[in-house]
């Protein structure tokens, strides 16, 4: 890609375009078990975003925290947490990632560092202040990645976080996924200056925008904040620019805007444009990527035959998880 | 005597409510654009225009506040907050602000408020939308608490909470948006504070609201076929609870089982017990029973969303047990 200023590997490339594969597959089979009311609840899909969770994660190591919104398969699966492990939870089954607490909207998986699917537009990020003020007071060298949508930038608890990341200096990674509607609400309609990364630079944050379909340019624009963090210059604040190429949830007739707009966005898709790329600079063969989704339609199924067979939790658990251990009473 | 859903029971008040009067606004999040979050608002934005619908960004905090003052300013404002969970965001406002203003001010100043929100489980939606707070914001002086079960109550209380000089809450329960009934032919029902009696009877008073209405009123029916003679009591209005209509009942039943979606603890379940222990107690035949979502936030998986909130079978089998007079030693969970 040309406005790449990474060095990049043909196998980078090649494992970036199979890691939203990925994404983009397994949500839509989720679609198909949600008509099959084999998942339930709110669904909220990253359709089109892909290309920012994907190149975020790359600029993380294992050590690193993440936070994200309820829109959050992506993420999810982008930090490694396993495939089956989400699908099961998305069936509610006592095998997945929240032990079927959770659902679609809370994922989460520790052991990854990864705190959570949070439903509270705007609800992550104060969590993320924390988590990175807890790492700074025990000196540890890791980053917090906290990822939002732009609707999230109306609400005071964004203003609160990014004020006290930037007066405690703390290690995090903002990153904030504008697709420009917050549910059906346009940003014209959501916010009186539009440009979201001057509101960060207000609070004094290094702040830029970045073009979220591209995902060279977003791990490489994550990378260089990720070193500027670690190496102490506090918080840095990405809007990347996107577009969600379905609806809000899986409840929205679409109403505020247009099928035309739709599509025009979808051309410049972040699957279509690397895979374009690799094509017309002869780095990928046709059969290369038809085995990159071959695989990837094998791990789909594994994981949806893995959440069938897994069992739903006793009925005798429903109190417990509530505090560390079942209130006696 | 036509046949309606609670959307449009709702959506029918919003349209009367802006017609008639030029000051009644709606605000809130997806009202206009989106056609409302569960749909309750659609279409209106073509019909009132922009400067009557108004699509605010996320800032729960900020546009419910904004209400209050507007509401302080001459307006009549309905101000949506799409699901009750999102309420807690504009907590300091309606407590700090809307309860405490007229009373701080010594009577100068008036709150003329509607705030209407959903709530409720049983969608999945699990624990960051679907809990029922209405007994914590009927815990608060200043506010007055509406929570209509029947489509009359969803068509006609708009109209009275707008009336109202004070600030009012509406719930909303999602289970019920799609739920249909007969529009009574008048809009003459009972007035917002008043408890209702859906159903008389002479063995057992169930004592409900809201959501949970519609169990209380079919597992009625069940006892019904067993030989039993229910009574069911909406309390429709939560603050100020009417507490006449409900010791009434049990003068008359001398037995009440509670019905109450949210958590046992330190809620309305619990107002209502302590209102009979006070004021009933030696009308009573058996311990006051209470049916009430388990101490859980809502869990996503169906059988345990399930099993965490009050069930019809659960209702007949407290009531018949109560009926029968084997009563247990009063549960601890
Ligand atoms: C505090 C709060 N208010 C309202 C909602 C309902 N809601 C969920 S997502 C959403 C839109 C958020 O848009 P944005 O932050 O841009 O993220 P996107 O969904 O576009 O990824 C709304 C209004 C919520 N979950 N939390």
């Amino acid at each position: 890609m040309s406005s790449n200023k990474l060095h990049v590997s043909r196998e980078h490339l090649h494992f970036l375009l199979k890691q939203m594969i990925r994404i983009r597959r397994f949500e839509e089979r989720c679609v198909t078990l949600y008509s099959e009311e084999k998942i339930r609840g709110f669904l909220h899909l990253y359709n089109g975003e892909e290309a920012i969770s994907v190149g975020v994660m790359q600029a993380l190591n294992s050590q690193d925290a993440v936070l994200a919104t309820y829109r959050e398969h992506g993420h999810a699966l982008a930090r490694g947490v396993p495939m089956n492990d989400i699908m099961a939870e998305m069936f509610g089954k006592q095998t997945g990632c929240s032990g079927g607490r959770g659902g679609s909207m809370h994922l989460f998986d520790i052991s990854r560092r990864f705190f959570g699917g949070n439903a509270i537009v705007a609800g992550a990020l104060p969590l993320a202040v924390g988590l990175a003020l807890a790492d700074k007071m025990q000196q540890r060298p890791v980053v917090t990645c906290c990822f939002f949508g732009e609707g999230a930038v109306a609400e005071g608890e964004f203003h609160e976080s990014l004020n006290l990341a930037k007066l405690w200096q703390l290690p995090i990674l903002f990153i904030c996924e504008n697709n420009r509607y917050a549910m059906g609400n346009a940003l014209e309609l959501e916010e009186s200056n539009q440009n979201i990364y001057l509101k960060a630079a207000n609070y004094g944050l290094a702040s830029q925008v970045v073009d979220g379909m591209n995902v060279v340019d977003v791990e490489a624009a994550s990378q260089l904040a990720c070193t500027a963090i670690r190496n102490g210059a506090g918080p840095h604040f990405i809007e990347c620019q996107t577009y969600r190429f379905r609806g809000h949830s899986m409840f929205d007739t679409q109403l505020y805007r247009s099928s035309s707009e739709i599509d025009e966005w979808k051309k410049m898709g972040p699957i279509i444009q690397l895979t374009h790329w690799l094509k017309s600079n002869h780095q990928i063969e046709a059969e290369e990527l038809q085995a990159m989704e071959q695989a990837v339609d094998r791990e789909i199924d594994a994981a949806v035959a893995d959440a069938e067979n897994a069992a739903v939790e006793p009925l005798e658990g429903l109190l417990t998880h509530v505090y560390a251990e079942a209130p006696h009473e | 005597m036509s046949e309606i859903s609670f959307r449009d029971a709702f959506k029918a008040a919003m349209v009367e409510a802006l017609t008639e009067d030029s000051r009644v606004f709606l605000m809130g999040e997806d009202v206009g654009h989106y056609g409302g979050c569960y749909a309750v608002s659609k279409g209106l934005l073509d019909d009132f225009g922009a400067q009557r619908i108004i699509d605010t960004p996320l800032s729960e905090s900020g546009f419910v506040g904004a209400g209050i003052g507007a509401a302080i300013g001459g307006m009549r404002p309905i101000v949506e907050i799409m699901t009750v969970n999102f309420s807690l965001l504009a907590l300091d406002q309606i407590i700090n602000n809307a309860a405490t203003l007229r009373h701080m001010s010594g009577g100068q100043v008036s709150v003329p408020l509607v705030i209407r929100m959903a709530c409720g489980a049983g969608k999945q939606l699990a624990a960051q939308h679907s809990h029922s707070f209405e007994g914590l914001y009927a815990h608060v002086p200043g506010l007055k608490v509406l929570y209509p079960g029947t489509i009359g109550d969803a068509r006609y209380m708009l109209k009275m909470a707008l009336a109202d000089p004070d600030p009012v809450i509406i719930f909303e329960h999602v289970m019920l948006y799609n739920q249909t009934g007969t529009l009574p032919e008048t809009d003459n029902i009972a007035p917002m504070e008043k408890a209702v009696i859906r159903k008389t009877g002479t063995d057992l008073s169930i004592i409900t609201w809201g959501g949970c209405l519609y169990k209380a009123m079919q597992a009625a029916e069940q006892l019904e076929e067993q030989g039993y003679n229910i009574e069911v009591v909406d309390l429709r209005c939560l603050r100020p609870l009417d507490r006449d209509t409900i010791i009434d009942s049990v003068r008359r039943t001398h037995k009440a089982l509670i019905v109450d979606e949210s958590w046992k603890s330190v809620g309305m379940s619990a107002e209502i017990s302590a209102t009979l222990a006070e004021q009933a107690l030696w009308y009573l035949d058996a311990p006051v029973r209470r049916i009430c979502g388990i101490e859980v936030p809502t869990p996503y998986a169906d059988h345990l969303e399930k099993a965490s909130l009050p069930q019809v079978p659960q209702i007949v089998e407290a009531a018949v047990q109560m009926l029968q007079s084997t009563i247990p030693t009063p549960e601890v969970k």
